[in-house]
């Protein structure tokens, strides 16, 4: 017997809907604090969307972020400054990396190179080690835009998603299908929110991608559930629910799994560069897991679903026939 | 289905050998770069240095050569986002027509009386008349300066508005001719902003148009944003010369105040022209493609005030003489005086399609940006830092592939072996496909081709849980496989046309990161169905056909 690691028995039978109320619940209950997370705390929107200038420094010598800050004071018409130490595990002794972020003041335009040289000439005079490996600017016009194209980046694709899955499925599935991205986008927020992740651009690649994956999970789900449902015809809708989900659950787990180790291989070793964006990655292919199993299906669970394929819906049946003598 | 027949299998290798061939290059980056770049450099200097030689060398030629490209963020450089001031066109256009309808008013002073330009919106020509009650003859007049607009969209209008109100008469560009305005203003643009950064002669740049008054400029290989910007700012030469003699001599003798320019589109061709130019293309206002009076395509091209008086006093002095248009050190075109032209405008007529006469414009009008540009956006990433993200992407691919196919070949055995084949067969087809049709990677593409990884082993995941379902069933072998693939064929292409959705949606309305991740999302998403249902399968099938196995533990 050949040796296989397997997460989960050959035969599960997990009722996973006996607490449904509780899930949903908490499901709710996370959905409406990252609401109110984001209308109190709001987004540590980046650059890409407020409008601004971030420097990238590097130095061999260590410094003093106060030192960054009195040193930038000095320097005339620049809006308000902060600045970040950025920590890699991957870093050696010798690298110090800052994230300097200065507020946009002109109202359409990027900086000028004036103020960019004003800036970088004054770190270079406490600390003439310090090089600057990147600098960005974004005039307020453009973020604007950038915002408005992001949200309907994410609107466009949930639409084309229900789309798709009402075509191929049933209404009811969509509407859970939709549900679940929006639970799962909404607490993807909610959590950046809560811990003031900087959230730009590739934030917003890395929602449509949680959207992407989730409503992948979602609709593999889905597809066993239709497949179950034409097989049996009379066993309650809650219980083919449950059957499917034991049944598809060592595919969710796996997949969920191996999409996890490449993403924390990324999130550890990808530098600190796109460390958010892997985050709001890895939370979603959790948060997407769970969706598809409490969120989605338990919509599909309350809007009910046609049964009997084989027979046309007497309702809707060609009046022609109904009315033939 | 379990019987493959052979041409399927030599389509399915052969897609596979030949994404071997095309991702190789990749992996010998420095060497292929060097020697594409070599290439390049030869091929437009017309021979090769001794270093373009051993560059050359480097990398032989019968293989295919395509890299994938590196984004700024990877190789370091510099991005701009730059906005045109489509409307200072419109201004320019009004002072410019100013002093020919003072002179064609002037003409029937007797009727119209004293004119005088006043105040009025920038984009607008605002004339006061002295005899209000003959306002319909100045009317009439200043329509006799419009004329019909020759684009598609605008046929049949005329280029000015002209309107009355009390004893004003406004003039303005109508819409169409705006409209046309504003694509040759971003096409000059665009053109001159190109000649410039070619200038530097760096790697690739793109400069695109973005949005209806947008130029995007991306330059790899440059020090800063800033450094790209004076760049842009500094102006094109655009100058008219007397021509002294044409020739096929690079290294013919010019004399004291003449040099030798090659001619733009004559292959071998050299003029001798006089050093100090008669006119400047600082003096030109404007260029469009227009007929000449035989009907044959021709250019329109005026000068500012200063610049009508030199080239009318020129061009009166040397009738049937050639002068030359050179750009950039070379000659554009070189036709001969038949008038003297000293109105300001002339025509530029001689043996062109309509195609030259609209190059030739924009050609002409690339002396100097046509309006103002700002800035919107300005990204430099040093080279240091996208090192960094290469070394970090390539480990943690490593490492998250090695990850993977450990997990996958504990869970499923030989098959997950076959997974872990399909699954880097994957990202080979994905390099060599983004090589091909030259595709950018970014450091969140590198995000998308890990996630690739992770999600293609999707596909095969449920097949085989298909597979492992059968089998407890207590199905032989065979007829479980091929139960399994069958099964799974439904949820896998639903489960991947949804991705696929959001993907054409983030590169449709995505930028910068988004389209970067896009790009490699869906292009892997291509793949992966690829070896998920027909590579994994011809190696499941090949192995059964070999082992004929009487059970299997999946």
């Amino acid at each position: 017997m050949a040796f296989r690691l397997k997460l989960v028995p050959d035969e599960t039978n997990i009722n996973f809907f006996r607490w449904q109320r509780y899930t949903f619940g908490l499901s709710a209950v996370l959905m409406v604090i990252s609401v109110i997370l984001l209308l109190t705390m709001g987004l540590n929107f980046g650059i890409d969307f407020r409008g601004g200038t971030t420097i990238r420094t590097e130095s061999s010598t260590a410094f003093d972020v106060a030192d960054y800050r009195a040193a930038l004071t000095e320097v005339e018409g620049i809006g308000d400054v902060s600045i970040t130490e950025v920590f890699d595990p991957t870093y050696g002794e010798d690298r110090h990396v800052a994230q300097v972020r200065i507020g946009a003041t002109d109202d359409t335009e990027a900086m000028t190179p004036e103020q960019i040289d004003a800036v970088e000439a004054a770190l270079t005079e406490i600390d003439p080690n310090v090089k600057f490996v990147a600098v960005e600017s974004v005039g307020p016009k453009v973020s604007s835009e950038l915002i408005k194209t992001a949200v309907y980046a994410i609107l466009a694709a949930s639409a084309g998603i229900l789309l798709y899955i009402w075509l191929r499925f049933e209404w009811q599935f969509a509407v859970g299908g939709v549900v679940a991205i929006i639970h799962d986008v909404l607490l993807t927020m909610g959590i950046f929110s809560a811990l003031q992740m900087r959230f730009d651009l590739s934030t917003i690649a890395a929602l449509l991608t949680i959207l992407g994956y989730s409503i992948n999970d979602t609709v593999v789900v889905f597809d066993r559930l239709r497949e179950n449902l034409v097989r049996y015809k009379t066993m309650p809708l809650i219980e083919v629910m449950n059957l499917t989900v034991n049944e598809t659950l060592s595919r969710t787990l796996m997949t969920a799994l191996t999409t996890a180790i490449a993403l924390l291989a990324l999130f550890i070793l990808g530098g600190d560069v796109i460390r958010g964006f892997v985050f709001a990655m890895l939370w979603g292919v959790v948060v997407g897991t769970y969706s598809s199993i409490y969120v989605a299906k338990n919509i599909v669970l309350w809007l009910g679903v046609k049964r009997d394929w084989s027979k046309p819906d007497p309702d809707k049946l060609p009046d022609q026939f109904t009315e033939a003598p | 289905m379990l019987d493959i027949p052979l041409w399927k299998r030599v389509l399915i290798l052969g897609v596979v050998v030949i994404g071997l061939i095309w991702a190789m290059p990749n992996m010998f980056y420095g060497r292929v770069e060097a020697h594409n770049d070599a290439v390049a450099a030869a091929e437009k200097a017309g021979f090769a240095t001794e270093e373009q030689e051993a560059a050359i060398d480097l990398w032989p030629d019968w293989l295919p050569s395509g890299l994938v490209n590196l984004g700024l963020d990877l190789r370091g450089g510099a991005h701009l986002l730059a906005e045109v001031h489509v409307e200072d066109v419109y201004k320019s256009r009004m002072d410019s027509l100013w002093p020919e309808l003072r002179r064609a008013l002037a003409e029937e002073r007797e009727v119209i009386g004293a004119v005088r330009r006043v105040e009025g919106p920038e984009d607008q020509l605002h004339v006061e008349i002295e005899n209000p009650d003959q306002m319909a003859r100045a009317v009439e007049i200043a329509r006799g300066l419009a004329s019909p607009i020759v684009t598609l969209s605008g046929a049949g209008q005329s280029d000015l508005d002209i309107t009355a109100s009390g004893n004003t008469l406004i003039v303005q560009l109508s819409d169409a001719e705006k409209a046309a305005t504003d694509t040759r203003t971003i096409q000059q643009s665009l053109e001159i902003v190109r000649r410039r950064v070619d200038e530097v002669g760096t790697r690739e740049p793109t400069i695109q148009r973005q949005g209806s008054d947008r130029i995007l400029i991306q330059v790899p290989g440059i020090g800063s944003a800033a450094e790209l910007k004076e760049l842009i700012g500094t102006t094109a030469q655009l100058t008219f010369n007397p021509v002294i003699g044409r020739g096929t001599d690079p290294d013919a003798r010019a004399g004291i105040g003449n040099i030798v320019l090659p001619s733009q589109n004559e292959e071998g061709v050299y003029y001798t022209v006089e050093e100090a130019p008669v006119v400047t293309g600082e003096e030109l206002t404007d260029a469009s493609p227009s007929f000449d009076q035989n009907g044959q395509p021709a250019v329109d091209f005026r000068f500012n005030p200063s610049g009508a008086r030199k080239f009318g006093a020129y061009t009166a002095e040397n009738i049937g003489q050639p002068f030359a248009i050179v750009l950039d050190n070379e000659v554009i075109s070189a036709p001969v005086i038949r008038d003297a032209i000293t109105t300001g405008s002339g025509q530029i007529s001689g043996s062109m399609d309509v195609a030259e006469s609209t190059q030739l414009a924009v050609l002409l009008r690339a002396g100097a940006l046509p309006a103002e540009l700002t800035f919107l956006e300005e990204r430099t990433i040093g080279p240091e830092l996208g090192q960094d993200s290469i070394d970090a992407g390539k480990l943690a691919s490593i490492v998250a592939i090695v990850g993977v196919v450990a997990y996958v070949v504990a869970s499923y055995g030989i098959f997950g072996v076959f997974a872990s084949v399909a699954v880097i067969m994957n990202v080979v087809l994905l390099l060599a496909l983004m090589s091909a049709i030259g595709a950018t990677l970014t450091l969140p593409g590198i995000a998308g081709i890990v996630l690739t990884v992770g999600t293609a082993v999707d596909a095969n995941v449920i097949i085989f849980e298909r597979i492992r379902e059968e089998l407890r069933k207590g199905k032989r072998v065979v007829s479980a496989v091929d139960t399994g693939f069958r099964e799974a064929m439904s949820a896998i292409i639903d489960a991947n046309v949804t991705t696929f959705i959001a993907g054409l949606v983030m590169f449709f309305l995505g930028s910068g990161p988004v389209k970067g991740f896009a790009v490699t999302l869906t292009i892997g998403l291509a793949t992966s169905v690829f070896t998920a249902i027909y590579f994994t399968r011809l190696l499941i099938v090949v192995w059964l056909e070999r082992r004929r196995p009487k059970e299997l533990v999946l």
